[in-house]
């Protein structure tokens, strides 16, 4: 798909008009089924002070540690949380980048559209002025 | 401002936005019936759209690409449900492989439009984007609504920006 192969092609500024449709949905799916799952969502919230580790999480839910290493990494791979080492031990952090993201997709959204309209208003303007 | 209201809405993960002109319905309507204008407000400034084939019927399809800075160009589709002209048109919103075929790696959404006339010659559009996953947003969107998450994230921004130091 050449829009993507050549993303690092992109102005800063085409890439932000662009945002919506050339994300790849991959990325949108990923971070919205990442997030889709209550657990999931804890973590996210826990993680967000970056203190506990994968083990240390895993004692705040009724499940396995694997089931909980999972779920860490989904998040990890829609790049929601990060694994960072702190000394000896590996802690996981939200990555508020990443949840960030998905919310600017709605807002590039409307701007998007926000574009269109203005365009639109300015051709009924145009078309007005030639039949005047 | 020719916008009047932005909508979204986290529940059903749809944009809704709602505009006026200071034009007929039918002038409105002509915006999306006649390829030509069409071209004109599509795409973006720097994607410019060109429509390729346009059956604006229920079941038919509209068919275009866009130019972009690097000289790609991405093609998109519209593929038609409602078309009551001058006052509604439905459509799913996709990107097309090379040949031509929707590329159901791209997102796509989908797009209900209404025209009205609201009285002394002016005339109401609002566009409704409806997006797929529309549970993971509602929960994405609730989340960062929390007030402790907002606070979290001052806090987690500050302690990124120290690292950034650190490791500067």
């Amino acid at each position: 798909m050449m829009p993507f192969t050549k993303r690092s092609g992109l102005t800063s500024l085409s890439y932000n008009l662009m945002v919506v449709s050339m994300t790849p949905a991959a990325d949108f799916d990923r971070v919205f089924a990442a997030l889709a799952d209550a657990t999931r969502r804890d973590i996210v919230r826990r993680a967000i002070a970056g203190e506990e580790g994968v083990a240390e999480l895993a004692d705040h839910y009724p499940m396995s540690f694997a089931a909980v290493q999972k779920h860490v990494a989904v998040l990890e791979r829609a790049g929601l949380v990060i694994k960072q080492r702190t000394g000896r031990r590996k802690v996981v952090r939200t990555n508020v980048l990443g949840l960030h993201a998905a919310q600017r997709l709605l807002d590039r959204y409307e701007e998007l559209w926000r574009g269109r309209i203005d365009r639109m208003t300015n051709l009924i303007t145009e078309t007005k002025e030639r039949n005047k | 401002m020719t916008v009047t209201a932005v909508h979204k809405d986290a529940d059903a993960l749809t944009m809704t936005l709602t505009a006026e002109f200071d034009a007929s319905p039918e002038r409105v309507w002509q915006l999306w019936a006649d390829p030509r204008q069409l071209d004109r407000w599509w795409g973006p400034p720097t994607y410019p759209a060109t429509v390729d084939s346009h059956d604006l019927r229920p079941g038919g399809r509209v068919e275009y690409h866009m130019t972009g800075p690097e000289g790609d160009q991405p093609r998109g589709y519209w593929d038609i449900s409602v078309a009551d002209a001058p006052h509604a048109i439905a459509f799913h919103d996709g990107f097309s492989n090379d040949d031509g075929t929707p590329n159901t790696d791209l997102p796509s959404n989908d797009c209900r439009v209404r025209i009205e006339a609201i009285g002394g010659g002016r005339t109401r559009m609002s566009i409704e984007s409806i997006f797929p996953s529309s549970e993971a947003m509602e929960q994405l969107l609730a989340m960062g609504m929390e007030d402790g998450l907002t606070q979290a994230v001052g806090q987690i921004d500050a302690i990124l920006a120290e690292d950034t130091v650190r490791s500067a």
